[in-house]
């Protein structure tokens, strides 16, 4: 079971994404638990499977106007649909991969997977999700992290 | 010839990473006269044949990439080299995969997020191992 607690590694992990990549602060909400399987998704979404210790998946989910800005914030020209799904499949490896300082070697993520313009593919393998909502600029994104 | 279009103390830096931004990040955001890009592979096996072909002195090498991961690539550019100089640049901030990356032959270690100026003092340190 995941515990609430270690939601604060996946918050630190999203607030540093921000400030060091983009130069500018986003702000998390109040993490909130999904218990029915549906955690939401909006256009773009990057997965990172997790296995090892933890078994699950952690996701980065954002709209295309978040991600375009957060590309130009970091001197990228090219905002093709490409580049934004390899963004979004980026900022979700990195703060999985982060995670590793407070969670250990064991703790195993996959290459992202990238799912864009379909939200009903977007699904998490156990009906348990926390949800960190993201707020950057005037937009919205969300991490899930769903482990056993 | 080469050797007189560039500098006499130019290196060859190749970039190894699975995301197109984070190479031509890279390619931008390093200010390092010496070094001069050859090339950038998207995956370990890339990298070894673009290696073979362009002989960087400085690589910049992801850890986690399809077929085949950085540090299974460190060791074969190190088997291919050993003097080549190899920055570790990835999100696995555990200091049990860095320490594996440096037994392997890695220099250095940046963890991800970076940002230019992490990136190029990054750099910097490495080449005063050359």
């Amino acid at each position: 079971m995941f515990k609430e607690a270690e939601i604060r590694t996946f918050i630190e992990g999203t607030t540093n994404y921000f400030e060091t990549s983009a130069q500018q602060s986003a702000t998390v909400g109040s993490p909130y638990l999904v218990t029915d399987g549906k955690p939401g998704a909006y256009e773009y979404t990057g997965v990172i499977g997790i296995t090892g210790a933890r078994k699950g998946v952690v996701y980065f989910t954002a709209p295309r106007g978040m991600l375009t800005v957060l590309l130009m914030r970091m001197q990228e020209t090219d905002t093709s649909d490409e580049n934004i799904k390899d963004l979004v499949g980026e900022v979700a490896n990195t703060i999985s991969g982060n995670a590793r300082r407070d969670f250990g070697k064991n703790f195993v993520i996959s290459v992202p997977v990238v799912i864009a313009h379909d939200l009903d593919k977007v699904t998490t393998p156990h009906s348990r999700s926390f949800v960190i909502p993201i707020n950057w600029r005037t937009h919205s994104a969300k991490l899930v992290v769903c482990l056993e | 010839m080469d050797t007189a279009v560039r500098p006499k103390a130019s290196l060859k830096l190749m970039i190894v990473d699975d995301s197109n931004i984070i190479r031509r990040r890279i390619e931008r955001s390093q200010q390092i006269a010496r070094l001069e890009v050859v090339g950038a592979a998207s995956n370990g096996r890339a990298a070894v044949e673009m290696f073979l072909r362009t002989q960087p002195d400085v690589v910049t090498m992801d850890l986690t990439m399809p077929e085949m991961d950085g540090i299974e690539c460190v060791e074969e550019l190190i088997a291919i080299n050993s003097n080549v100089l190899i920055l570790v640049v990835s999100a696995l901030a555990d200091k049990a995969t860095a320490v594996e990356a440096i037994e392997k032959g890695a220099n250095g270690f940046l963890c991800k997020p970076f940002t230019d100026r992490q990136l190029n003092d990054a750099l910097e340190e490495l080449l005063s191992e050359a």
